[in-house]
């Protein structure tokens, strides 16, 4: 019997007393105790959520209102917006550092996202040794930033570099690449390609196998050649994965730190050339101890990656639309 | 439908979340609250340090000091910036688990003690006949106390050298005495296109400041003067332009992401004729698995040359020990202190070839065997000639250096420092007036 029909009036506008149904009160226990049952279930992932995500979160944009300098835990006084309206007037250090995030995000995630298409294609269909490429393929992805890092630093040393070695050997000028104030950033975006391209080829690569070959079929029996099956058929099914492997990446590469700091060290370099607004509120809580001004940075970069998000899935589900 | 399947309401959710994040909170800040512990048995005497030799000597003679103590003694080797970083999250926690700390005293101490992150050194050292804190170097001395309080013993001491090719010294007229000689001679032995530069040094931003201050001292200028930034005066421009010339004119490219760790080797790999760096790494060029054989057998030691002003190369302590202030051992940190810095200890460090601050062990020519006499002859004149900082003794130390850092940079690029060295000292200016206002607060 449903709920409903114990307390509806009965015909003839007379008005009853509902009598409870047998087994109603054990129904309810039973009913409270799974909902206790529920929460308790819920509270280690919950206690998790709080203490590692929205206690941090919380800490973070009171600690952005505040002048504390020195030591977390020192007097502080709360001054309001101050610190977030000196970091948006500071054009020597705040808004050159959203630039070049700006600059690196965008130009490492789209030529890995070019260099990842052109390579998932080319593996999309099997071929002898295939294995050993995808094997190959990976490395990268296996080394930490930190080493790859190092890696390429040695590598690319000005003095005593195997690149430039081989440059030379070859007739060609030698290079400062990371020593150099312009070449370093252009550089570091190229590291970056190096070692995440795999990742999207391999996310580009799992969509392509899920794509139905019928479509192209058809269109290659309707005469279409190979960059127009590409362009018009294959490329636009593929676009809801390439979206979700665009945002994935970008924001990966947003919060890139790691490199930049093994390459180029505190403050992104002399002339703060690769300083991203990660490693400027790195060197403002570290370096400067000014904390209240690196977590206002910091609260105003995590609003400028959902943007970010957000953007990037908008226009990704409009095309899906 | 079975309400039992229905999900948390958006009111009850909302209220175990913040119950969840209020617990966290609370653990988190009960866990922060200092005072009133005492350490369990067998808790290990923690040490934190710099990979450097005079900690890894120390760590050799651990058990040494276990017997005299009776507790196991716990010792991490790290590099600077990760040490920096590691006091700078464990004391923001108020951590109790680290006991002795090494500290650069120009560097972090005025900041720590801004903090009230070192314990209080004044009675102890003062009321130690055995220990003779008058024994320790004027600077480094000087150096360990800050608003009055000793906070920090000096172990390691440290001054610029020349580090010069004997090879082709001789055909460059000689060791260069002045600045204006190793400018010439530095000019005359670059040859970029053979890979061959007359001078190396560092050129990083901030990491060249410490180099760079025996330059700006050598030429009549220092970083504060009279309480105000000095970076913009004729003296410090002088010195700007010098450095920048030396180092961009005859050094190897890409020498502005240069510090110790870039430009050693270049001098190491026999590519340079001259180096200026801290006389401490002088082992690295006797060392086979660093340096070339050629460069070995050359290497030559010099003082600090003249400037316009005079020698005056920086004598500081690099690396001193302090006790952490929320250490629960803070008894036998000092019994470490007094035995790794006593005077039988820095004797036996210095006759090793780790330099150390006291003056007794200066003064016994024992203790210097184990350098070339060269360097030790070299360290001697300019310890006698130092200044007892070598960055602007501020709280903001890393801020000021990247200041101070920038016309630097410029020089060494090749652009006009002119505007960037007044544009530098505007903010010098305006950063030591609220650097002054921290330190009153």
């Amino acid at each position: 019997m449903s709920a409903a029909g114990l307390t509806s009036a009965p015909a003839g506008g007379e008005r009853r007393t509902p009598r409870r149904p047998t087994g109603r009160r054990s129904a309810v226990t039973f009913e409270q105790a799974n909902r206790r049952l529920r929460w308790a279930m819920l509270s280690p992932a919950l206690l998790f959520v709080g203490a590692m995500i929205v206690f941090p979160l919380v800490f973070t944009a009171d600690l952005s209102l505040t002048n504390a300098f020195g030591a977390v835990n020192a007097a502080k006084d709360h001054i309001g917006p101050t610190n977030f309206t000196d970091a948006l007037a500071d054009t020597r250090r705040f808004w050159p550092a959203l630039g070049r995030t700006v600059v690196f995000t965008v130009g490492a995630v789209l030529l890995e996202a070019v260099l990842g298409l052109a390579l998932a294609m080319l593996l999309r269909r099997p071929f002898r040794g295939m294995r050993w490429v995808r094997t190959v393929l990976i490395i990268p992805l296996l080394a930490t930033p930190v080493a790859v890092g190092i890696l390429w630093l040695l590598i690319l040393d000005p003095t005593n570099g195997i690149a430039n070695h081989l440059l030379t050997s070859v007739g060609l000028p030698p290079q400062e690449f990371l020593g150099s104030v312009g070449q370093s950033l252009p550089t570091l975006v190229l590291i970056d390609v190096w070692q995440w391209t795999p990742m999207m080829t391999l996310l580009l690569l799992a969509g392509l196998t899920t794509l139905p070959e019928e479509p192209e079929e058809a269109a290659l029996v309707d005469g279409a050649g190979a960059w127009q099956r590409f362009r018009y058929v294959t490329l636009p099914m593929l676009l809801p994965t390439l979206a979700t492997a665009l945002v994935l990446r970008a924001v990966d590469a947003l919060k890139t730190f790691d490199l930049l700091y093994a390459t180029k060290g505190p403050g992104g370099g002399s002339d703060f050339e690769v300083e991203t607004l990660n490693v400027y509120a790195y060197g403002l809580t570290f370096d400067y101890q000014e904390y209240g001004l690196a977590a206002a940075v910091l609260v105003l970069f995590t609003l400028f990656i959902i943007g970010v998000v957000v953007l990037l899935r908008r226009r990704g589900g409009g095309r899906n639309a | 439908m079975s309400t039992s399947s229905q999900p948390p309401s958006r009111r009850s959710f909302g209220r175990l979340i913040a119950g969840g994040a209020a617990g966290a909170a609370t653990m988190a800040l009960g866990a922060c609250a200092p005072g009133g512990r005492t350490p369990a048995s067998g808790t290990p005497l923690r040490i934190m340090a710099i990979n450097h030799v005079w900690s890894q000597a120390v760590r050799r003679r651990l058990g040494e000091f276990e017997d005299l103590v009776g507790r196991r003694v716990s010792m991490s080797l790290l590099t600077a910036d990760q040490l920096a970083s590691s006091y700078n999250v464990k004391l923001n926690a108020s951590g109790t688990d680290v006991d002795v700390m090494m500290v650069r005293a120009l560097q972090e101490q005025g900041l720590f003690a801004h903090n009230d992150w070192l314990a209080d050194l004044t009675d102890r050292v003062r009321n130690d006949a055995d220990f003779a804190w008058d024994d320790f170097q004027d600077a480094p001395r000087e150096a360990s106390v800050t608003a009055g309080r000793v906070l920090s013993v000096p172990v390691v001491t440290e001054r610029p050298v020349l580090y010069y090719r004997k090879d082709l010294a001789e055909d460059l007229g000689g060791v260069p005495g002045t600045l204006d000689e190793l400018e010439a001679a530095s000019r005359e032995a670059a040859d970029r296109s053979r890979g061959v530069f007359g001078f190396v040094g560092r050129g990083q931003r901030a990491g060249a400041v410490s180099q760079w201050s025996s330059f700006l001292y050598s030429h009549g200028g220092d970083f504060v003067v009279d309480g105000a930034s000095g970076i913009g005066s004729p003296q410090a421009l002088a010195a700007y332009e010098y450095y920048g010339r030396l180092l961009g004119r005859t050094g190897p490219p890409g020498a502005t992401n240069m510090s110790l760790e870039q430009a050693m080797p270049v001098f190491a790999q026999g590519k340079a004729a001259f180096y200026v760096d801290a006389d401490a790494i002088y082992s690295s060029f006797l060392d086979p698995a660093v340096t070339t054989p050629a460069v070995r057998e050359a290497v030559g030691f010099a003082p600090f040359p003249a400037g316009p002003a005079g020698a005056r190369p920086h004598n500081i302590p690099s690396w001193s020990l302090g006790i952490n202030k929320f250490s629960l051992l803070r008894d036998d940190a000092w019994r470490f202190i007094r035995w790794a810095a006593g005077v039988e200890r820095s004797r036996e460090l210095q006759s090793e070839g780790i330099p150390g601050a006291r003056t007794s062990v200066w003064e016994d020519p024992e203790t210097l065997r184990k350098f070339p006499p060269e360097l030790a002859e070299a360290m001697r004149v300019n310890a006698s000639r130092g200044i007892g900082h070598d960055r602007p003794r501020v709280l903001q130390v890393g801020r000021a250096r990247d200041i101070v850092g920038r016309p630097l940079v410029a020089a060494v690029l090749g652009q006009d420092v002119g505007p960037v060295a007044r544009d530098a000292h505007a903010e010098f200016g305006e950063f030591l007036v609220r650097d002054n206002r921290h330190k009153e607060s």
